[in-house]
């Protein structure tokens, strides 16, 4: 039975496949996350992959700062990732709202909506901290490290729409 | 003897064992032509096999009840067909062929498909319907050449695979061949014939609903549906009467390994295809290959 779950969490660690959700970004985090799928940085050898569809997915990037029109569907595509899953901050603006912070039309930061589990700092990171952010992601997965403590305010993520 | 030498087929080579390694390794290496080819180092050798394990481990949605019963039912369903068609491939003569195997060998083949189809308008996805309704079309367009060239192999031996592979003429098996070559590509949804599939553009197409378990049993399907073309490419393309049984597995490993090579780089190197252009393709070049072949077959030659 040990043997069954090392096997499961070795998988999980080798297999983080991610969805790209862009809630309201500017596209520079877009085009680094982009980035790490070329030759140079090539992150199919840590087994990493980008779907299209949020249901193969195991860890939700978000970049942007989650405006009042990707909220909903933010809630949405986090409900259609089966468990465990885990969420990534890609940049400052899901973090903090960066420059866009007090905008009427925005509702972040990211932790009011969706309990966030890796912050991956910058603007736009650099492709290696977001490759060391996804390997992160996939740590918790595998549960090589410890979840932090989100408040009970966010969204359960039950169920799907 | 007879039943040993059948059970070692159904459960050793090439059936169970050797097809479920066999696509694992089948799909881990045209994932690294890929990438060597973009100039990438690739994933590593156990990939696909991780991929599948933590698929297995994710928790599916829940659905309603009719409709999980069917999504898995129908991944299964394609599981099993494709294990049984890399099983009936006579790599050794077993004693257990009878006249008209290759239409039960078709008729496996073509349940996957036929099953992705459903599986695609079951799932109420506007993009596994889009998926669908394309794969849908491209099983009219490439089953005419297909079965065409499968039809022209095997009319003077009584539609039995093990016959055909020594009975065909060579000019007829290298216009068949030729012509089911053309086919794999778009039976396997690879680049220039993946307008089924189209990653990306309608998100995963027929799968873009399927979530953990069911996903990884489509993913297995896929990578039987590789050994059983490849293995079927392989039966039909050298003779070998009265040949040991290592050199007859050697040779099948060989060639299978050496088409999967060969879709991989095709792949790599070219772009999508309109449907449009697809059916051309196929009703033009599929067909001239495929009909010649049973021209020369109905002529004698």
């Amino acid at each position: 039975m040990s043997m069954l779950k090392s096997l499961m969490n070795t998988a999980r660690r080798r297999s983080p496949w991610l969805f790209h959700a862009n809630a309201g970004s500017c596209n520079g985090c877009d085009i680094e996350l982009v980035t790490c799928l070329t030759p140079r940085y090539d992150v199919e050898q840590l087994g990493i992959r980008l779907e299209a569809s949020p249901r193969h997915a195991d860890i939700i990037v978000v970049s942007g700062p989650v405006t009042r029109t990707t909220c909903e569907a933010l809630e949405t595509v986090y409900g259609q990732v089966p468990n465990p899953k885990v969420v990534v901050a890609l940049g400052s603006c899901p973090a903090t709202c960066n420059v866009f912070a007090g905008s009427p039309t925005v509702v972040g930061p990211l932790d009011r909506i969706l309990p966030v589990d890796v912050y991956v700092p910058g603007c736009p990171p650099r492709p290696d901290a977001i490759i060391a952010g996804i390997a992160e992601a996939a740590a918790i997965l595998a549960g090589d490290k410890p979840r932090p403590v989100h408040n009970s305010s966010q969204t359960s993520g039950e169920g799907g729409r | 003897m007879a039943i040993l030498r059948a059970a070692i087929q159904m459960l050793l080579f090439p059936g169970l064992v050797y097809a479920v390694s066999a696509s694992f390794f089948m799909l881990w290496l045209q994932r690294k032509i890929n990438a060597r080819l973009q100039g990438r180092i690739g994933p590593p050798f156990y990939q696909p096999f991780f991929d599948f394990v933590k698929l297995l481990g994710k928790q599916p949605i829940g659905r309603p009840m009719l409709q999980g019963f069917v999504m898995t039912a129908l991944p299964v369903a394609a599981v099993a067909a494709m294990l049984g068609a890399v099983a009936l491939l006579p790599v050794l003569p077993s004693g257990a062929e009878f006249p008209g195997d290759l239409v039960l060998l078709v008729a496996l083949i073509e349940v996957g498909p036929l099953l992705a189809v459903l599986g695609g308008f079951v799932s109420r996805s506007m993009w596994g319907e889009l998926g669908a309704a394309r794969e849908a079309v491209m099983t009219a367009v490439y089953n005419l050449p297909f079965l065409t060239a499968l039809i022209a192999l095997g009319w003077t031996s009584d539609l039995s695979i093990s016959k055909l592979a020594t009975t065909a003429t060579w000019p007829v098996r290298l216009l068949a061949l030729a012509a089911i070559l053309l086919c794999l590509p778009a039976k396997l949804h690879l680049n220039p014939f993946s307008i089924s599939s189209a990653e990306q553009e309608i998100y995963a197409g027929v799968t873009t609903e399927y979530d953990g378990p069911r996903l990884a049993l489509w993913e297995l399907a896929h990578g039987l549906e590789w050994v059983a073309l490849a293995g079927l490419f392989a039966v039909l393309s050298v003779p070998l009467p009265g040949v040991a049984d290592v050199w007859r597995i050697l040779v099948f490993l060989a060639i299978s390994v050496l088409v999967v090579v060969l879709l991989s780089v095709a792949a790599a190197s070219t772009a999508r295809l309109k449907l449009a252009q697809t059916a051309r393709w196929f009703w033009l070049w599929g067909l001239l290959l495929a009909g010649s072949a049973l021209g020369l077959t109905l002529a004698g030659i």
